[in-house]
């Protein structure tokens, strides 16, 4: 076995050869590049996933060999995901759940690959056929993937179909982000959101386009942000679904664990709740800032990786509430988060062995997590109730002094686009209206 | 069978599976329960464990198999565990390692179980030759096990082949936690460690001791502190190597208030290996304390199981990361795969984490401890408690001694050191 005695960097080709075949674009530079000094590197190529059956085999296998640990000694979710939903979940995997109707949804969507900054750089790119359609680049986080966001293809590209009008529409641009999916691996630090953000310009840029908006929650969000403090050109303004709003005095008081600032409002105070509760439910993004490549095993187990992506919070429960609910909902006839569509995320992450990759976001980020960053350009925000914390538009307002749209909405948690995606679409719909 | 199959266990069934064939007892009610009330419910029986073949067998397959994730982007430890490391141990894990070793030499100790408040605690009894010998209850941490503390059973109870007197002689006694090792997986709530310290005084007094003394590091720590606090009849001391010592505001500098000023030389030096550690290595216990069942993954890898227990303090995964690299230094590759090993045939990853979850009492603040301390402050430790705090937190301090080397795990590094101590610490309460 090659893999136990020879190195390091063997053994990344390894496991490089198991995904290989199946990341091979189709067909190298065939799209040219847009202007640039080395055509070569600008290429822009087209994409399709098409994962060999043997990893899939592999993986059921290891789904099915599972080794279990016992039952956690209370009859909630207050020592993480229950052992029952978990064996139900592999029970599922491991016999009916099907990667290849996932994968039939991606390559369904023109798929590309470009180098930028030295790495590979996978995205969705859906032109609408409308003429004046707005380009807006969309940026996921963890533990997300481009599988959130391909349900608002339909709504934004063609939105005519959707309820809208032909002047709501968008030309989408989806990457993975760095470690992530179909993305390459850095294998260097300083991979941070700023970085990215740095990166998503030069790939609007390749793609031509030269007036754009940029959205994003959760690390999507602390990328549009940074796209709005480097404040490309063309970049007209961002649209967050988890805006850094929190004020100085109020972020320090939260990081020393006291009391609220008094001469808070109701609503302010509600967000200081919140803030208080998720600062309480955030160990795995600790450890993943501290320690990454120590989670060895999420590389290793299927079940052990399902349940550290499953076990992010959001305001309605860890896991969230929309997630558990769906692990149930085997079909969805009105949009909900299906079964299917929790497993879909979880198996990218396995096949592309981003687990660790994907942890080292958190490492590589030494800045404030919900405080105000600064961002001048013109910004749209989105409150969905099951957000880690409700942004009262009073902080919104100081936060983006450029504040054009600010709308809290009914429903919809920390995964708004995979969950609600036809509410998300109409708010970016009337969040970018001003700027057409 | 019979100790899987009494009590609170439903769940020890699931795990029984797996293991119910390697822990029949070799002989059931070979030594008689002291008087109580019900017998079957005091009895003390006779403990071997035996891994099966196929068990040993699917280890190796599934580290053979193990899926690597990509190597860290640093040339240092400060993403974890380097893959180069976890590498190295696999293939001697996978090619070299033999557990029967080690199984062998357990099956060499006198080891029994006996249930305590609903469940089965194994335990290492080792009895001195020397008829006055200080019975001693010695509790290991996570992510320890009584792997840990092997090598100091013989300079304990048998002194004078380890330049010791008879005088220093100790009877030993050396229990699982449980949800750890060959001990029971609590099923329900509240194993805390004050409840676990109760049940220490029970296990010393079903064994007839009536004056004996208490160690601990790491939950060793905080269950013989809490022991202290219960003095049961006969508890006639503690012997910390990691003890609850911090002024207040040294805990409110850690929680984020003003760094502390006016610290002495050894009081600087533990405050900057406390504000490290809080700072980049507390995670893991942050994670167990609050999600403990979400590591699926300790239960499933092997690799993943290792690479967790690996990255415990800087120190220690500094020196098991060297001796990975060929250097021996305290402990050898087999002393920490024994230990991982453990841990994986008695599938305790999760249940081993749920302490963290139980406890709510705070890791390094003084407990208000009266009884007699000693205490022996490690340089590698997480902190090295300075005099001056130690003599705050412990008002019948009988002992205090800085050591020129070994960590966190200072019985199993350092055993010949860590059992001159205990024989210096005790000395006057003999």
């Amino acid at each position: 076995m090659p893999f136990l005695t020879t190195s390091a960097a063997v053994l990344l080709a390894t496991s490089a050869a198991m995904i290989g075949v199946g990341l091979v674009p189709t067909r190298l530079a065939a799209q040219p590049a847009t202007a640039s000094p080395a055509a070569e590197s600008a290429a822009i190529r087209p994409f399709h996933v098409n994962i060999p059956e043997e990893q899939l085999v592999d993986l059921r296998r290891r789904v099915a060999a599972t080794r279990w640990p016992d039952r956690e000694t209370v009859n909630d979710q207050s020592q993480g995901v229950p052992l029952a939903t978990m064996r139900e979940l592999a029970r599922y995997w491991a016999t009916d759940y099907d990667w290849r109707r996932a994968e039939a949804k991606l390559n369904a969507l023109p798929q590309f690959m470009t180098t930028i900054d030295g790495l590979d750089i996978h995205f969705i790119h859906v032109r609408s056929r409308h003429p004046n359609a707005l380009p807006v680049i969309i940026a996921h986080g963890w533990p997300g993937s481009v599988l959130e966001q391909i349900k608002l293809v339909g709504p934004l590209t063609d939105p005519t179909a959707y309820g809208g009008r032909a002047e709501d529409a968008f030309d989408v641009v989806i990457p993975s982000m760095p470690g992530y999916g179909f993305s390459g691996k850095p294998t260097s630090t300083g991979w941070g959101p700023e970085r990215m953000a740095r990166a998503w310009t030069e790939l609007m840029k390749r793609l031509g386009y030269t007036r754009y908006v940029a959205q994003g929650g959760d690390w999507g969000a602390f990328v549009v942000d940074q796209m709005g403090l480097q404040a490309p050109a063309g970049l007209l303004a961002i649209h967050t679904n988890m805006p850094a709003t929190v004020p100085a005095d109020v972020d320090k008081a939260l990081l020393a664990g006291g009391p609220a600032p008094t001469g808070l409002s109701a609503d302010e105070q509600r967000a200081y709740a919140q803030l208080v509760r998720t600062f309480k439910q955030v160990d795995y993004a600790r450890f993943m800032g501290a320690r990454p490549q120590t989670l060895y095993g999420i590389a290793d187990s299927p079940v052990g990786l399902a349940a550290w992506l499953l076990d992010h919070n959001d305001a309605d429960g860890q896991p969230a509430a929309a997630v558990v609910s769906a692990l149930s909902r085997t079909m969805s006839a009105t949009g909900e988060l299906t079964r299917d569509e929790i497993l879909d995320n979880i198996t990218l992450y396995w096949l592309t062995n981003t687990g660790v990759s994907a942890s080292r976001l958190y490492w590589e980020y030494k800045g404030g997590f919900f405080n105000a960053k600064g961002v001048s350009i013109p910004v749209a925000v989105t409150v969905f109730p099951g957000e880690q914390y409700e942004a009262p538009r009073s902080w919104a307002e100081r936060a983006y002094p450029k504040l054009i749209y600010y709308h809290r909405v009914e429903k919809g948690g920390h995964f708004a686009a995979w969950e609600e995606p036809e509410l998300f679409s109409a708010e970016l719909r009337e969040a970018f209206r001003s700027l057409r | 069978m019979s100790f899987l199959t009494t009590s609170a266990a439903v769940l020890l069934a699931t795990s029984a599976v797996t293991i119910a064939v390697s822990l029949i007892p070799t002989n059931l009610t070979a030594q008689p329960a002291q008087a109580g009330a019900a017998m079957e419910d005091t009895a003390i029986r006779p403990f071997k464990f035996r891994a099966s073949d196929e068990e040993l067998a699917d280890l190796k397959r599934r580290i053979k198999a193990t899926k690597w994730p990509s190597r860290e982007l640093v040339a240092d430890d400060s993403q974890g565990v380097r893959l180069a490391t976890m590498q190295k141990l696999a293939d001697y894990w996978a090619n070299e390692y033999d557990w029967r070793k080690v199984e062998a030499r357990l099956d060499a100790l006198p080891q029994f179980v006996t249930n305590i408040d609903g469940v089965d605690i194994h335990f290492i009894h080792v009895k001195s030759k020397d008829p006055n010998a200080l019975p001693m209850i010695v509790t290991h941490g996570w992510p320890g096990s009584i792997i840990e503390q092997l090598k100091i059973i013989d300079p304990l109870t048998n002194p004078t082949a380890h330049g010791g007197t008879t005088a220093d002689a100790f009877d030993v006694v050396i229990p699982s936690i449980p949800g750890y090792g060959f001990s029971g997986k609590p099923t329900e709530l509240g194993w805390d460690p004050q409840r676990i310290a109760r049940v220490w005084a029970v296990l010393m007094d079903r064994l007839g001791y009536k004056k004996y003394v208490a160690q601990g590091g790491d939950w060793g720590d905080a269950i013989s502190e809490q022991m202290a606090l219960q003095k049961p009849a006969g508890l006639l001391g503690i012997h910390t190597n990691m003890p609850g010592t911090l002024p207040d505001n040294i805990s409110a500098a850690l929680a984020g208030g003003p760094s502390p000023t006016g610290l002495s030389a050894d009081e600087k030096y533990a405050w900057d290996q406390l504000d490290f550690f809080y700072k980049h290595r507390v995670g893991y216990a942050q994670e167990m304390g609050n999600r403990p069942q979400t590591l699926y993954a300790l239960e499933d890898s092997p690799i993943g199981l290792a690479a967790w227990m690996l990255d415990h303090d800087a120190a220690s995964q500094k020196l098991i990361g060297r001796v990975f690299d060929g250097q021996s230094e305290g402990l050898t590759r087999d002393d920490i795969l024994d230990n991982v090993t453990l841990y994986w045939l008695t599938n305790t990853g999760v249940s081993s984490a749920r302490l963290f979850w139980e406890s709510k009492l705070a890791f390094f603040a003084p407990k208000g401890v009266t009884i007699p301390v000693a205490v022996s402050a490690f340089p590698d430790e997480i902190y090295t408690a300075p005099r001056s705090w130690t003599e705050k937190a412990f008002p019948k301090l009988i002992h205090y001694n800085r050591l020129d080397k070994g960590g966190h795990f200072a019985a199993w590094e350092q055993p010949e050191i860590f059992a001159g101590e205990l024989r210096a610490a005790f000395k006057p309460l003999r």
